[in-house]
């Protein structure tokens, strides 16, 4: 009858074995990178491709079956996808490792601390599904997250453990290890934000008056939004972080949208957002910087005294040069590119790929974002359904920035390609996102909503003890 | 290494990744269309409510609801059985639960089951279906003694 069916009018299959399939063609796209970087820069196979494929293959697997185990239900697509983007990107680093070797002022062994990272991700993503069996326990710590977050991404300025790194305050250094607490916060954020706007949603969406068609939200409602806007300025003001700057409040405007139906607040968000970056650019010359460099590149191209943008046109020579199908694994120089291995990585994709294999990445993005918000469609509680939603716009806003700013779409930020770039905090950052998203979408795609965890022990016996008893049929 | 195996070798890798990309979307494409319900579950799904509607004895958890009960409102005492769910909540004569409410709609909401839990679901009604304090907008789980509150009708379950 209706029972079952005002929940759910259909029944998704598990598709275990599909991802299974998908992971071996990952696994390919990601060894058989390695060899053909192996071919192309040394003129062999790498001798250790057996053992570094195998390794590979074991972070998978491991994944695979926790997947299979824990989250049997969740989508069969996402973290395929994912280890392909992170084998794709390990042998892109490896390539340029190969030519860094010569270079005593180009950074040594990124691929081993890749593959140390990536481990890392693979454990902390078995330990989130494993831990974390129903998303909605995370509306608990809404408010916890957002201080959480807010606190992570005040921690650079900490005189002692803050540590600038290219211009930009978002490092602490604790040690040998250097972290980004940004990209943890991404995560944090939205947790606070999917808690806040599921119990605030009806009173930031109905209240407000209509001008000109466009439904304007109140003015006390605003309050949320302006806080969200001054920290992003924070962020730009004192971190020097155009990217995160510009995916936080984005972030946020998304959420909000989706929770509340309404344009209006993406009129405001825009309008504050273009206030914002209008006055950013009058009152910081980097910022300022950053436009002319990418109005004028030409302009700045070796220029001596003063701002150079030798980093953006090398990569545009580059990814000219690769053309359509790109040079080959060693057939192209993306070493010529500072900081290739981390923010430039696509131009080193496209480089030596070419633009379908720019436009395959792409894609590979594109499927995480769909997959992330077809969990958000058919998912049952208003808050995973805008954990989800907010978790596909953070890959979708930090892709678009950062692949936009390297193809010079959009003036350059500096953020992280997820998954293929070197960095571990990001590495790691969204490898616990991946596994928060199977497990939305495992909960979303289940046949019946098994809510009960913790007492099925205990309820089995009382049910067997219920059994005799009722069978006596004392029932009033 | 000679050009054309370089060039072999470029065009293949491509190959692979665009392979890799083709099939997750067509798994995505099986995936859409393969959601189905499946027989044999729904005819077991059937099964087993038609013995809960049938035997007296549905073999239920101790501590597990057997009605549901109006506690406080103009009907404080109206009570509707389970084992009859779903139960429509409403000011019209067909609900399963009848309620003398002015701020009841004739179909406000619903009481079902799915596996161990029980769900209220809003039926569009004008003046909402809260728990606690919160209206809610989609099928919500209840519990043993949860208030639901219908206009000024509350009710909860009982065992």
């Amino acid at each position: 009858m209706s029972q079952a069916g005002f929940v759910m009018g259909f029944v998704h299959r598990r598709r275990r074995g599909a991802e299974l399939f998908l992971l071996v063609l990952a696994l390919a796209v990601g060894i058989g990178a390695y060899a053909a970087v192996g071919v192309g820069v040394e003129g062999e196979v790498p001798a250790d491709i057996v053992g570094y494929g195998a390794g590979l293959a074991a972070l998978a697997l491991i994944a695979h079956v926790v997947v299979r185990m824990v989250a049997p239900y969740a989508d069969p697509v996402l973290l395929p996808v994912v280890t392909a983007l992170n084998g794709l990107g390990l042998a892109v680093i490896h390539r340029l490792d190969l030519v860094y070797a010569d270079n005593p002022l180009k950074p040594h062994g990124l691929p081993h601390k890749q593959l140390t990272w990536m481990t890392l991700g693979v454990i902390l993503f078995v330990a989130t599904l494993v831990l974390l069996r129903d998303h909605r326990v995370l509306t608990r710590f809404t408010y916890t997250s957002g201080l959480g977050a807010i606190l992570l991404l005040l921690l650079p300025l900490v005189p002692g453990i803050g540590d600038t790194i290219n211009g930009a305050k978002i490092w602490i250094s604790v040690g040998p290890f250097s972290f980004q607490p940004g990209e943890v916060s991404k995560l944090l954020l939205v947790v606070a934000f999917a808690g806040y706007l599921v119990l605030h949603r009806d009173a930031l969406a109905l209240a407000g008056r209509r001008v000109a068609g466009i439904d304007l939200p109140r003015g006390r409602d605003l309050g949320p939004i302006l806080a969200m806007w001054l920290v992003s300025l924070g962020i730009l003001v004192f971190q020097r972080d155009l990217g995160s700057s510009l995916l936080f409040f984005g972030l946020f405007l998304v959420m909000l949208y989706v929770a509340t139906e309404r344009a209006g607040w993406l009129v405001v968000g825009a309008l504050l957002f273009f206030g914002g970056a209008t006055m950013a650019y009058q009152l910081f010359g980097h910022v300022q910087t950053r436009v002319n460099i990418w109005l004028h590149p030409m302009t700045y191209f070796n220029n001596q005294d003063g701002p150079d943008s030798g980093q953006l046109v090398e990569s545009l020579f580059g990814m000219a040069w690769g053309g359509l199908i790109g040079r080959g694994f060693g057939g192209g120089s993306p070493e010529r590119v500072p900081f290739a291995e981390s923010d430039f990585i696509i131009s080193a994709i496209g480089e030596e790929l070419g633009l379908t294999g720019v436009i395959a990445v792409i894609l590979c993005y594109g499927l995480i974002v769909e997959r992330a918000l077809r969990a958000a469609l058919i998912c049952r509680d208003g808050f995973g359904k805008l954990m989800a939603t907010g978790l596909a716009a953070i890959f979708a806003l930090q892709v678009f920035v950062v692949i936009g700013g390297v193809t010079r779409l959009i003036p350059l930020t500096g953020l992280t390609t997820p998954f293929l770039s070197y960095g571990g905090s990001s590495l790691v950052a969204n490898w616990v996102i991946a596994a928060v998203l199977l497990r939305i979408s495992d909960q979303a795609r289940r046949p019946v909503p098994d809510l009960s965890t913790g007492d099925d022990d205990d309820g089995a016996d009382q049910q067997a003890t219920q059994l005799i008893k009722m069978g006596g049929g004392s029932r009033p | 290494m000679s050009e054309l195996t370089l060039f072999l070798i470029r065009v293949a890798y491509l190959a692979i990744l665009w392979i890799f990309v083709l099939s997750a979307i067509s798994v995505i494409r099986s995936d859409m269309f393969g959601a189905r319900v499946p027989e044999a579950a729904r005819g077991a799904d059937a099964a087993r409510k038609e013995k809960r509607g049938s035997a007296k004895h549905p073999p239920k958890r101790r501590g597990s609801p057997t009605h549901v009960v109006v506690t406080e409102g103009s009907n404080v005492g109206t009570r509707a059985e389970l084992e009859h769910a779903p139960i429509l909540i409403g000011r019209g004569s067909d609900a399963g639960i009848k309620l003398d409410d002015d701020y009841v709609s004739t179909r406000h909401a619903r009481i079902a089951a799915s596996g161990d839990q029980w769900f209220v679901e809003d039926l569009g009604s004008t003046n909402g279906t809260y728990i606690g304090t919160v209206r809610i907008t989609q099928p919500t789980t209840i519990t043993l003694g949860t208030q639901v509150r219908i206009g000024k009708t509350i009710l909860e379950l009982r065992k």
